[in-house]
């Protein structure tokens, strides 16, 4: 089991149609987001993305990529993703986070809902006049 | 000056507290030291040889005296009493401990500084011209333009988790003081044949094992096209660098192995993407950045002091003739206060030293200081006519030293003595280099020359681009300094030329000897400047003085 991180906190899992179908797409952090966007399929609706490590950043950027291309359906973050990164995905353009039961429990609720302010303090709205980067 | 908005304080308020709280989760163990790392260093601390080191950020080199101040404060509060100036503008601490890091920097942000961004795989502190505002082959000032990036760089949500770091220098001169062409970025602010000024912009410029000099993607961006450009180089940069090789993921490898037409082609169509996303509110910002970086007002009044100064006084002559730089007001000058006193560690100021300078700056210089990336301290607006009085109370703090330019005003990496990397020291053999010199009392006659060591390969000392670099490796566990000659770090950027075989760390000094020895000799006049004449006679002279032996078994 793994547990879904948003703004509001630890929940389950909610998408219940999987990865194998043509509606969800399961991608690796160096999938390159040009030729995706070119492929992308209209019935898509989720788009996980995921993180090996948390050291590789390169999921913003496809979650930004996808945004900026007009992409409207679901974004998640999967992996090796830690509380303090909550407010960048965010930013970049996911719903949503998805981590282990392990990494749940060594940073619990509390440490993810303290980043679920990730609307303010925000340079790069100030720099797009509200909206944040990916918007 | 800038001055933080509500905003602006508001955020470093934020992170800090954010900081704190990531200290105490990692002593928890909600981090593992793994994850901890790239948040530390995100936040300017950095973990060397001996201690931890907090790397300040002086975005751009320019602070005022209450910042200044703070600086001493820190340095004496929670360090041994002095900083190290570094060769990005910034400053270092090299022993702070881990828990007095969160209220060294709650102190800094009282006064609109941070250490964001100074470490770690993200965008860095962005670099200018240390004369900027004051310097007169400008064509603007270039610190707003580096502010807003600055402002658009900080906690940028996509460019946090890079492959590497990304170095950004901003520069307006017609000549080059902030070695644009050694960054992975560089914006330029020029104008076009039709008189409109814009940005050409360089990129995959970088020093480390791998010396590259930037090329221009870019001959002439509009103005309100400067972020979303940035933006998508960085973006592209992000996705298609190379994560598999540290030494291999820089902008720099990037550029060389795919073609700059080749990024340019990629960056043009991210381009078309993320434009529309900037829709003029980053150009109102800039415009009100650039109301807080109006040149102060200029006193008038004669400079007969300063020209009795410099009849009669020959120390202060020597100083005047090094230390001071054109002001673009004629009865100004530029001041450069030497933070590089003959046998002392290039870029070291003691606390005392630095309110000294923050003093001088509130009385003489309209509140502005700058650090150079050559490590030393600027005055960039003095009236000629207190430049005597100034001098005076510079010689009282050992910050008179003449020798801007020349042959001690040598830039070095901590090496050894504090890096954890380094493969030699570094900081002793500038030391030695300064004293020799100035025994010889030569360096006047020498005039400029550049020297330049590291202490190891990755190049932070910027040995490549030195009139005379000195790269300390390690040779079976022994100190061995390779030489390079020719560099130049100037608009005209070069990488140095091997000259052959190393040196040990007691042959160093004197294989330096024999190369200014041979420069004296064969130079035209004494106009003709230690590059000139490496650039008219090429290595074979200094070949053969470094070489002897060799060329006796030749002949
Ligand atoms: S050049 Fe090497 S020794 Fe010097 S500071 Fe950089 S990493 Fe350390």
């Amino acid at each position: 089991m793994t547990v879904i991180v948003t703004d509001t906190g630890f929940g389950p899992d909610t998408w219940t149609a999987g990865y194998g179908g043509d509606t969800a797409l399961d991608l690796p952090s160096d999938t390159d987001p040009v030729q995706l966007v070119e492929r992308l399929a209209a019935q898509v609706q989720m788009i996980r993305i995921a993180f090996p490590s948390f050291a590789d950043g390169r999921g913003f950027t496809i979650a930004r990529q996808l945004r900026l291309s007009g992409y409207k359906g679901h974004i998640r973050a999967y992996g090796h993703v830690i509380a303090d990164q909550y407010a960048m995905a965010r930013r970049s353009g996911f719903d949503d986070v998805e981590i282990s039961e392990e990494l749940a429990a060594r940073q619990p609720e509390a440490q993810w809902l303290a980043r679920a302010n990730w609307q303010q303090n925000d340079y790069q709205a100030r720099m797009r006049g509200g909206s944040p980067a990916a918007a | 000056m800038y001055k933080y908005n509500d905003f602006d304080t508001a955020f470093v308020t934020e992170r800090n507290a954010q900081f704190r709280a990531q200290v105490e989760r990692r002593i928890d163990g909600s981090l593992t030291e793994d994850e901890f790392k790239p948040l530390r260093l995100m936040n300017g601390l950095y973990l060397q040889l001996h201690a931890y080191m907090l790397r300040v950020a002086v975005p751009y080199g320019s602070l005022n005296s209450a910042q200044m101040n703070t600086l001493a404060l820190l340095a004496e509060k929670w360090d041994k009493g002095y900083g190290h100036f570094t060769t990005r503008q910034n400053i270092q601490y090299n022993w702070p401990k881990l828990s007095d890091v969160p209220d060294m920097l709650d102190a800094l942000a009282e006064v609109g500084m941070h250490a964001i961004q100074t470490s770690g795989n993200t965008i860095r502190n962005v670099t200018s011209d240390h004369f900027a505002g004051a310097a007169a082959d400008e064509l603007e000032d270039p610190r707003p333009v580096a502010e807003l990036i600055r402002q658009w760089s900080t906690d940028h949500p996509e460019f946090q988790f890079m492959g590497r770091k990304f170095k950004i220098a901003v520069g307006a001169a017609t000549k080059d003081r902030a070695v644009l062409k050694a960054h992975d970025l560089a914006v330029r602010i020029v104008k076009n044949d039709a008189g409109e000024t814009g940005y050409q912009i360089l990129v995959g410029g970088g020093l480390g094992r791998t010396p590259m000099i930037g090329k221009v993607i870019n001959d002439f961006l509009p103005r309100a096209d400067l972020l979303p450009y940035i933006e998508s180089v960085v973006s592209v940069w992000n996705q298609i660098g190379r994560r598999d090789n540290k030494y291999k993921a820089r902008i720099k490898i990037t550029v060389h192995e795919h073609g700059i037409d080749d990024i340019r082609a990629r960056v043009d169509a991210r381009f078309a993407l993320i434009r529309p996303t900037f829709t003029g509110a980053d150009q109102d910002l800039l415009a009100e950045i650039k109301t807080h970086f109006v040149a102060p007002i200029f006193r008038s009044g004669g400079i007969e002091t300063y020209d009795v100064a410099y009849k009669a006084d020959p120390v202060f002559r020597a100083w005047a003739d090094t230390n001071l730089a054109e002001h673009r007001h004629a009865d100004h000058a530029i001041v450069t206060i030497s933070i590089k006193k003959h046998g002392a560690t290039p870029g070291d100021a003691s606390a005392e030293q630095m309110r000294v300078m923050a003093d001088l700056a509130a009385k003489f210089g309209y509140d502005e200081l700058r650090i150079s990336h050559e490590q030393n301290v600027i005055l960039p607006h003095v009236h000629k006519s207190d430049l005597p009085a100034m001098h005076a109370q510079l010689k009282e703090h050992g910050l008179g030293t003449a020798n801007i330019g020349l042959i001690s005003d040598i830039i070095a990496c901590p090496g050894m003595d504090y890096c954890a990397l380094a493969t030699a020291r570094a900081i002793p053999v500038a030391e030695q280099i300064a004293t020799r010199f100035d025994e010889l009392k030569l360096e006047h006659d020498i005039g400029n020359l550049q020297i330049k060591i590291s202490g190891c390969i990755n190049a932070c000392g910027h040995h490549h681009v030195a009139h005379i670099g000195i790269l300390g490796l390690d040779r079976a566990g022994v100190e061995n300094y390779q030489i390079t000659l020719g560099g130049d770090a100037t608009w005209s950027a070069a990488i140095g030329e091997r000259a052959g075989p190393g040196f040990a760390y007691d042959e160093i000094v004197p294989a330096v000897e024999r190369i200014v020895g041979t420069y004296l000799e064969i130079r035209d006049n004494a106009d003709e400047t230690f590059l000139e004449t490496f650039r008219r006679v090429g290595m074979a002279p200094f070949k053969a003085a470094l070489y002897p032996e060799a060329i006796k078994k030749v002949a």
